[in-house]
């Protein structure tokens, strides 16, 4: 299958101290892939040099098109969204703004009307909270709002920075289930940080394990699940 | 009590025009967190140069909002040319250069125009005699200020409410980051927030200049004015500002006419005063929203 991201060498830096190394991974078209790793391994980093928030080098190509040296505005009209870590929804707006909001590259006014409605119908809450402000939401409220609201731009990649960070389990399970569902009915591939292996490894297809900025091992998720040294470190059983 | 009425009436008229400064400083803190203290000044300018269009011939309302859309495309030439290069540099570096813009329009208004004082005409369609009713006189011009402050408030809100533009524009001010994320440049709603802010301002010296006479200073004392608004009503409050430019026009007004030691001269310190005990008080201003700071 042809990848809709393919990164190979891909380096990063946060002003003078680089903190990628050459990395390569890929995410294949429809697909599901995650990356984990521990606290400092350069999880957010990768996701931060995929929407050009760094200063990066190597080869960065989606769907085609080379991403190095683009801007972030540029790089999330091409079709790429991202979910960031403690959410980033825009707590003084309401529920309905922030879906607008992540529709801002879209003119299809019909089109986002809609897409509004069908958001309301995967995350029901959310439709029931339209007119609220988003800071007065609970934390799962708010990053059920946070996926709704990048899914607003229409993207063909979704990237996920630990959606389930202090979350109760079973808020987690559920945004887990619909994140599934999404991937599966909207053709959105995704690419999933996460400190939560067990889950992100059930919901990927396939997955990365970062150490200190390199790529330590790679694999089909059935087969990382299995292996003993990622049972023990990351696993916990 | 006629007296009195008279005193709210001409101190509402001066507060309407240090509140439409204010929201012109507001616009800019919102977005940029900087006071720009070179907004009084490029309001001057513009009221200049509507001054020319009067001068070659020009109608009234032709130069008015000739010189409102003139003053917009200044106030995003300044954010392109001097603010948005220093992103990202500390806060104190562009209240400096803030302090240049105040100093560059100073001089190229006493180069251009000569610091011989013009008279600046009130607008035309206007009545100069005052109504009467019930012995309080009410001045047509206090009117017009009135009705085009509410109608700029008017259609801003509007702007800001229900515009795609508009909402783009606050969500840039309040959190950058995320809004770079959902594909809104960050920079270009601040160029506008400029532009939009000098025209707000434009609009304050074309209506004060036919009140006080029309020289290169005659916006300085006005801009602290309305820094004692802003900060009154909340820095980062349209709605304040305004707010606060009425209670300072009614607190100089009547403090002047009322306290006996301040009279006309010491209105200014009235002003100070006002933003020592604000800031000592009450940091955030009337509805402001106040700063909650990790450390």
């Amino acid at each position: 299958m042809t990848p809709i991201l393919e990164a190979k060498g891909l380096s990063a830096a946060y002003g003078e101290r680089p903190v990628l190394f050459g990395i390569d991974f890929t995410v294949p078209e429809g697909g599901i892939v995650a990356v984990l790793g521990a606290n400092g391994a350069g999880k957010t980093t990768t996701l931060r040099a995929i929407t050009g928030q760094l200063r990066t080098w190597g080869s960065l190509v989606y769907a085609g098109t080379p991403l190095i040296g683009k801007s972030t505005a540029e790089i999330v009209r091409l079709g790429i969204a991202m979910v960031p870590e403690g959410r980033g929804t825009f707590t003084d707006f309401t529920v309905e703004e922030n879906l607008l909001l992540g529709a801002y590259t879209r003119r299809d006014k019909d089109g986002i009307r809609r897409d509004i409605e069908r958001m309301y119908e995967y995350f029901p809450v959310l439709g029931r909270r339209r007119d609220q402000r988003a800071g007065s939401m609970s934390g799962g409220e708010q990053q059920m709002l946070a996926i709704a609201r990048a899914l607003m731009s229409r993207p063909r990649l979704l990237l996920l920075d630990e959606p389930s960070l202090g979350l109760a389990p079973l808020i987690v399970q559920e945004i887990f289930q619909i994140l599934e569902t999404i991937n599966r009915e909207e053709k959105v591939s995704m690419l999933l940080v996460e400190q939560d292996a067990v889950r992100a490894l059930r919901l990927a297809g396939y997955a990365y394990l970062l150490e200190t900025g390199r790529v330590a091992l790679h694999g089909p998720a059935e087969q990382l699940r299995a292996s003993e040294d990622v049972r023990r470190a990351y696993l916990g059983y | 009590m006629t007296d009195f009425i008279q005193l709210v009436l001409a101190g509402a008229a001066d507060g309407a025009i240090y509140g439409l400064l204010a929201l012109a400083l507001v616009l800019i803190y919102r977005s940029t967190h900087i006071v720009n203290f070179g907004q009084g000044e490029m309001a001057m300018f513009a009221t200049y140069l509507s001054w020319s269009l009067l001068d070659a011939g020009v109608p009234f309302w032709g130069a008015f909002f000739a010189a409102i859309v003139i003053a917009f495309f200044i106030g995003i030439i300044i954010h392109r040319v001097l603010i948005h290069p220093l992103e990202g540099s500390p806060e104190l570096t562009i209240v400096i250069v803030t302090l240049g813009i105040y100093l560059f329009f100073n001089s190229i208004a006493l180069w251009i125009y000569s610091g011989v004082p013009k008279v600046y005409p009130i607008p035309a369609g206007v009545p100069r005699q005052s109504w009467e009713v019930g012995g309080v006189f009410i001045v047509p011009y206090h009117v017009t200020i009135f009705a085009i402050l509410f109608g700029l408030m008017m259609l801003l809100f509007a702007f800001f409410r229900f515009t795609k533009v508009g909402l783009a524009m606050r969500a840039a001010a309040a959190q950058p980051l995320s809004s770079t994320l959902v594909g809104i440049s960050v920079p270009m709603m601040m160029m506008l927030g400029w532009g939009i802010a000098a025209a707000a301002g434009a609009t304050a010296g074309m209506l004060s200049a036919p009140i006080v006479v029309l020289e290169p200073n005659f916006m300085a004392t006005i801009l602290i004015f309305s820094f004692a608004s802003a900060v009154l009503g909340g820095l980062d409050s349209p709605v304040g500002a305004v707010l606060g430019g009425f209670i300072v026009g009614e607190v100089s007004a009547l403090g002047g006419r009322y306290i006996e030691f301040i009279g006309n001269d010491l209105q200014i310190v009235l002003a100070f005063a006002l933003i020592v005990l604000v800031l000592l008080f009450r940091p955030a201003g009337l509805l402001g929203r106040p700063q909650v700071v990790r450390v």
